[in-house]
């Protein structure tokens, strides 16, 4: 009894707040007052309505599928090199590579905000694909060294002496049995670079800015629940997208084996 | 017939410190089927994957068909490996894994399909073919690991313990099916194996190995019969080592005991090493010629034998197989007398 009561408690507690946001977001007067006092869309007109969030979703978009796309790979290679490599210092490349985990935002953003503004780059989306790069490599080399380390290195001995290339093996052989660990990585990055913050608030301005900021930059001049309807459909999204990687990609599989 | 298909001149292979194979020297004839055969670390896998092109030599060369091929990487050797635990592709499927080493060799499809499905009749999976590896006993995935080896034709076969993943009684119907299917393409072979039953069984010719060395090369009755170093008679079947000094050509003397050794040749006063298998030691009744006491040690019962170690007066040990009543009560304390026959012995180095 005191156990289900503990969990149900525990389910609140981490619930809460998302039912607030979502609740807030229908009401139709402009304070950010709960419980609603009726039910209305008019705030999420004006979250599709609004250039500003509309060109930050385009350059959310952008940054994220260009980081994604160039993390994807550095990170299997990452993965590969630290499992497989001689490599001198594995530790410390292992530590090099997984250190945005444990580097302050405050500390990576100032950091990438020094070098763009002394490359004369802060202009660009640019900066911000490359700074999301190294934000979600952790999570891309984590999962992906997972899948080398099940991999049996036998397979792709096998594969040669049937007289596959050492690339015919890795595309027919290594690739396939890495697909856990990728499409793992692959959610985890696109989640990261989504919902990144504190990083791309230092090296954005009005035309670069991403949605997170965006929504930040919003909540300072305004206090209208618009945000909340923003931050419900962004609750929806993420959730789409990790429901149809379940259902379509294996999920469950992943994370198990 | 004694054509050589694969040869390795004064082959090393160092892993750090570790040298585990030693100037090897070996020439395997064509269709033969040869075991390579030793304890675990004896340098047998590392020599396998010397030929395979797994990993270079450190030293010395690697020929196949008379041609240099030690700088030649493995996809270029076209070889068939079958792998200790199979190493089938989990993600293909049963054909899919057997036609892999035929669609790297961009064969038509047509050609794939045919040679697949022989393939597969040849090692009786005709029926398996769309499932994954995982769904099939370890018995018909080893079927497969062969199908996959040797649906391109290769030159040489090799095993790296084929059967030591598969349960006994399977193991056995594996075996003579190996060995059926290797006679029917008549494919040249280099067999690893720790088990001394298999590679007697299968085997033209044997390669015991010892520290990264072959210590004896010969057909299966010949190693069985006279090893020709101690570590080659207690590898190859259980066997008891006598130390002892020769008083003529065939007679030596072990502790108290004097044996008469057929055939012997040795000399005077020399110090001789003799070997005998447990099951040729007889329980004697009495005293007699070649008959040596002894002191029961210990007894396990094993059903179709016992099994007696017993200890001469000298200290030395000798096992025996025991598998008809013996004429005397056994037990450990009890004295024995052991008869040793003159035709059994194996004179050592």
């Amino acid at each position: 009894m005191i156990l289900r009561l503990a969990v149900v408690a525990l389910l609140a507690f981490m619930t809460l707040p998302t039912v607030v946001v979502i609740a807030v977001s229908f009401n139709p007067t402009a304070i950010l007052s709960f419980p609603p006092a009726g039910l209305s869309l008019r705030w999420y007109e004006n979250v599709l309505t609004y250039p500003q969030f509309q060109r930050a979703a385009a350059n959310s978009l952008v940054v994220t599928a260009g980081a994604v796309a160039l993390a994807l790979p550095i990170g299997t290679l990452a993965a590969l090199a630290l499992e497989r490599g001689r490599l001198r210092g594995r530790s410390v490349w292992a530590a090099v590579l997984l250190s945005p985990l444990v580097v302050p935002g405050v500390a990576a953003g100032l950091g990438f905000l020094i070098l763009a503004a002394a490359l004369g780059l802060l202009r660009s989306r640019g900066v911000l694909i490359a700074a999301h790069v190294a934000l979600v490599l952790p999570f891309v080399v984590r999962s992906v060294w997972v899948s080398v380390r099940n991999l049996d290195p036998g397979l792709e001995r096998a594969a040669a002496s049937l007289g596959a290339t050492p690339w015919r093996t890795f595309r027919r052989v290594t690739l396939p049995l890495l697909r856990p660990g990728l499409v793992a990585g692959l959610l985890f990055a696109v989640v990261v670079s989504l919902n990144e913050f504190v990083v791309s608030l230092f090296i954005s301005n009005r035309v670069t800015e991403i949605l997170p900021v965006a929504m930040f930059t919003y909540v300072v001049n305004y206090t209208d629940p618009t945000i909340a309807a923003l931050s419900s459909l962004f609750i929806v999204a993420t959730f789409l997208v990790v429901w149809l990687a379940d259902r379509y990609l294996n999920l469950g599989r992943v994370f198990l084996k | 017939m004694t054509k050589t298909v694969v040869e390795l001149r004064g082959c090393t292979r160092d892993y750090g410190p570790v040298r585990a194979v030693d100037a090897l020297d070996l020439s395997v004839y064509e269709g033969e089927f040869l075991a390579l055969l030793g304890p675990s670390g004896c340098g047998k896998t590392t020599t396998l994957n010397l030929v395979a092109g797994f990993v270079p030599p450190t030293a010395g060369r690697i020929l196949i068909d008379g041609e240099d091929v030690t700088d030649r990487p493995a996809h270029l050797r076209g070889l068939g490996v079958v792998f200790q635990f199979y190493a089938l592709f989990p993600h293909l499927s049963i054909r899919e894994n057997v036609a892999f080493g035929l669609r790297e060799r961009r064969l038509p499809a047509a050609e794939i399909e045919r040679r697949v499905g022989d393939a597969l009749e040849l090692v009786r999976l005709n029926r398996a073919g769309r499932q994954r590896p995982s769904e099939l006993s370890g018995g018909m995935q080893q079927r497969v690991a062969l199908a996959r080896a040797l649906v391109y034709r290769p030159r040489v076969l090799l095993l790296d313990e084929p059967l030591a993943a598969l349960d006994r009684k399977l193991r056995e119907g594996m075996r003579d099916e190996l060995r059926a299917i290797q006679r029917t393409v008549g494919i040249t072979t280099i067999f690893v194996t720790h088990d001394q039953a298999e590679a007697l069984g299968l085997s033209d010719r044997i390669a015991v190995m010892s520290a990264g060395r072959i210590e004896q090369l010969g057909a299966p009755r010949e190693i069985y019969e006279h090893p020709t170093t101690r570590f080659v008679a207690d590898f190859i079947g259980a066997s008891t080592v006598l130390r002892g000094r020769a008083v003529a050509a065939d007679r030596v003397t072990v502790g108290a005991g004097r044996l008469h050794v057929r055939g012997g040749t040795f000399r005077s006063g020399a110090d001789v090493e003799l070997a005998i298998r447990p099951e040729r030691v007889r329980v004697a009744s009495g005293p007699g010629d070649n008959v040596l006491d002894a002191r029961v040690e210990g007894l396990v019962y094993q059903g179709a034998q016992t099994e007696v170690t017993a200890r001469l007066d000298d200290g030395q040990r000798v096992l025996v197989f025991v598998t008809e009543p013996a004429p005397v009560p056994l037990a450990p304390g009890h004295r024995v007398r052991l008869h040793l026959p003159a035709d059994a012995f194996m004179v050592l180095g």
